[in-house]
């Protein structure tokens, strides 16, 4: 077969539709959007009634594909990291409740932050959740774990996951497809009351959970993934996690590599592998790309037996992404380090787009709160939190989907008054809403401003659930329509618009505040130029 | 037989489309290859690039060690530098000439040309009065291309058919003008390399 040319992304979503994928669930955050807009975008999955539309947040994602498993069909739902934060509840539960038809959860991790707010790593939800974890080390992988991680699901009646990170997410190369699977029909649990946790039910599942864990561990140590390769040099073992073995491997392109090495892709951990690395060498070293978790459980707190080495004890970075020269530095090879550039190099940070509307919603804000003093705007997550950089310097915080609407109200609650808080339309729908309850039963004097650009811009211009809605929302949650104001962000309407945000930052009460242009990035959208116009907005 | 490429540029000049031509070329030359790219915030007018490995033989990692890049191609002068750390001592730096400026402290341009005039193996093109010349300011990129081609381990006809299978869709015209402009930037730096 020929090989396609896809994204580590590209190839979990073609190894899922391979797979008998029914549906696939998500919200758009990197390093993750490609996978769903894959599915999104195929024309085998059109045909075959495959579900893609996204969802309001990672949490209805993951709840809508634990119903689609509980139907006995095969669902994925992907997300970035902190995603998974969102959809925690849903997901821990999902490993008690168990699945029907095949479930997997990709989370993508950002390690150096390229595009987040942190480095966590989601291989301890999986840990934490009992669940096994598929971490692929290239885009063969990712495909096949896709492929495969349905069938461990089925087999085991649990949720899977499957780990990536930033490069593998975002880097191509050619993938060789497996034979097509058909899809599940519908069947429901042979137990109705599976997924039904009353403590009496999930006491049971849990032990059950619990039981599944040898199973798991078996299941790991013959993995495909987890491979021992023996070396005749046994003064160092070298463990390496997902993409890491790349980084060593780069590093012996043209000498023999006499040390043992033991691959691991696929968790729980290998026990007997790893023992056999341990009784055998003299010293281990543990690269992984992200947080030091099977170092740490190598080495544990009595720090006895065989010397462990990695990110705990200096010889890598405790934090950011690896690369080969990090790696070479680790295994005491010359390499180069000097990374400086010419000075005449400036930084060239990202920033809103020329003409870009959050830009003119944020000059007449800065002019509407110069009488007052600084430090009062919250905000949140998407391309208007570039307004922290200049030369706007808007914004007080950046923390979490949603946060905008609960910290300025926890500001006012404190005193701050008037406090103010910016969101986009979609990050409203995503996690803005229930805080917008909290401020109208209080009545907090808060000043929202919902900069409603009609997409999710950051990602790439998805769809926005809150399209053409958002006045609607906003009464049904109780907003007083006289506090309600609408305005199109240009610099012809700047007086209008100081003037508007100066009346609701002086009343004492709940204010929403929208001012609305489309994104210049999706333009050439039509469907949503279209719907737009239609809608009248 | 291996290429280490670092593309270079800002995002939103179009870099990917260098890569998928390249990439194609490959496949067409029964070449492994491994991209890395770079999605989300840089996208928005930061500096982007993109690590790009072709090899007849299994490629380990995606990102390219420090020092090993053969060449690193940019399309905009200043970003041509940000990379220098990666590119070998024989590496070659291939560079559009046309400043991209979103940024308030943007270098003097005859300072940047003279930094990168510095490294000796360098090649400084200007790729939009190339592209004027038959008129299409989109394949400047492609121009680009031509010209840091004699510098790869892949022939000149996969490069071709590369074009040939990403614009193909577009209609022949535009195949002409992107090969039009493929050769261009070939010519130039066979004309120009020291």
């Amino acid at each position: 077969m020929q090989k396609l040319l896809l994204l580590g992304d590209e190839a979990i979503a073609q190894g899922a539709l391979d797979a008998g994928m029914s549906g696939i669930y998500a919200y758009p955050g990197t390093p993750s959007t490609e996978i769903t807009e894959y599915v999104q975008a195929s024309k085998f999955a059109k045909e075959n009634n495959i579900h893609s539309m996204w969802s309001a947040n990672e949490k209805t994602a993951m709840e809508s594909a634990l119903g689609m498993s509980y139907a006995g069909k095969r669902a994925m739902v992907c997300m970035k990291h902190v995603g998974l934060n969102v959809a925690a509840d849903a997901f821990i539960n999902a490993s008690i409740t168990g699945a029907n038809g095949g479930l997997i959860v990709v989370a993508a991790d950002d390690p150096s932050m390229h595009s987040s707010q942190n480095e966590q790593d989601s291989r301890f939800y999986a840990k934490f959740a009992m669940i096994p974890i598929l971490e692929p080390v290239n885009q063969q992988e990712a495909y096949e774990m896709a492929y495969y991680g349905f069938e461990l699901s089925e087999k085991f009646k649990l949720p899977v996951m499957i780990r990536i990170t930033t490069r593998l997410a975002h880097s191509r190369a050619g993938v060789k497809p497996l034979p097509l699977r058909k899809q599940n029909e519908i069947t429901l649990p042979s137990d109705l009351r599976q997924f039904v946790l009353l403590p009496a039910i999930a006491r049971r599942n849990y032990k059950g959970l619990l039981n599944s864990q040898a199973g798991l561990e078996q299941e790991s140590e013959k993995s495909k993934f987890n491979t021992y390769f023996d070396g005749k040099d046994k003064s160092l073992g070298i463990i390496t996690t997902g993409i890491a073995y790349n980084y060593l491997m780069e590093n012996f392109q043209d000498k023999p590599l006499d040390f043992p090495v033991l691959k691991i892709c696929q968790y729980p951990i290998p026990r007997t592998q790893v023992m056999k690395m341990v009784k055998e060498c003299k010293k281990i070293l543990v690269i992984e790309e992200g947080y030091p978790i099977v170092e740490e459980m190598l080495k544990g707190y009595q720090e006895s037996g065989t010397p462990v080495v990695g990110r705990l004890d200096g010889t890598l970075p405790r934090d950011g992404e690896l690369n080969p020269n990090i790696v070479a530095l680790a295994l005491g090879f010359d390499t180069k380090t000097d990374d400086r550039i010419p000075e005449i190099v400036k930084n060239r940070p990202p920033s809103m787009c020329t003409g870009c509307g959050h830009i003119d919603a944020y000059v007449a804000l800065g002019q509407a709160l110069s009488e007052y003093s600084e430090g009062r705007v919250f905000s949140d997550i998407g391309c208007y939190t570039l307004g922290a950089l200049p030369p706007y310097n808007a914004i007080n915080s950046c923390v979490d989907m949603g946060a905008s609407i609960t910290m300025a109200k926890g500001a006012a609650d404190a005193g701050l008054i008037p406090a103010v808080a910016v969101i986009g339309d979609s990050t409203f729908t995503h996690s803005g809403m229930t805080g917008l309850i909290d401020c109208v039963t209080e009545k907090s004097p808060v000043t929202i401003i919902i900069s409603d650009n009609f997409t999710t811009g950051m990602t790439g211009g998805q769809d926005s659930k809150a399209l053409g809605k958002i006045e609607d929302i906003c009464i049904g949650i109780g907003v007083h329509p006289d506090h309600i104001k609408v305005f199109k962000p240009t610099k012809k309407n700047m007086d209008e618009m100081v003037q508007v945000i100066k009346e609701e930052l002086a009343y004492n009460g709940v204010s929403v505040i929208i001012p609305r242009r489309q994104c210049i990035q999706t333009m050439k959208n039509k469907i949503l130029v279209d719907k737009v116009k239609e809608l009248g907005l | 037989m291996k290429t280490d490429i670092v593309l270079a540029g800002v995002g939103g000049q179009g870099i990917l489309s260098i890569a998928a031509t390249i990439g194609m070329a490959a496949l067409h030359s029964n070449l492994q290859l491994k991209q890395s790219e770079v999605h989300g915030m840089s996208q928005r007018g930061g500096a982007v690039q993109s690590h790009m490995r072709v090899s007849n033989k299994e490629i380990a990692s995606d990102l390219i060690p420090m020092g090993a890049a053969d060449i690193i191609l940019s399309v905009e002068p200043m970003e041509s530098l940000r990379y220098l750390p990666f590119l070998s001592n024989d590496g070659w730096l291939v560079t559009n000439s046309t400043p991209f400026i979103n940024i308030g402290n943007y270098p003097n341009i005859d300072d940047v040309i003279a930094e990168i005039k510095k490294f000796k193996n360098h090649i400084i093109i200007d790729a939009d009065k190339i592209v004027g010349e038959f008129g299409s300011k989109r394949s400047s990129n492609i121009v680009m291309l031509g010209a840091a081609s004699p510098f790869f381990n892949i022939p000149f006809e996969s490069f071709e058919e590369g074009i040939r299978k990403i614009f193909g869709r577009k209609g022949d015209d535009v195949v002409e003008t992107n090969l039009k402009a493929l050769r261009a930037g070939r010519e130039f730096t066979e004309k120009n390399r020291s």
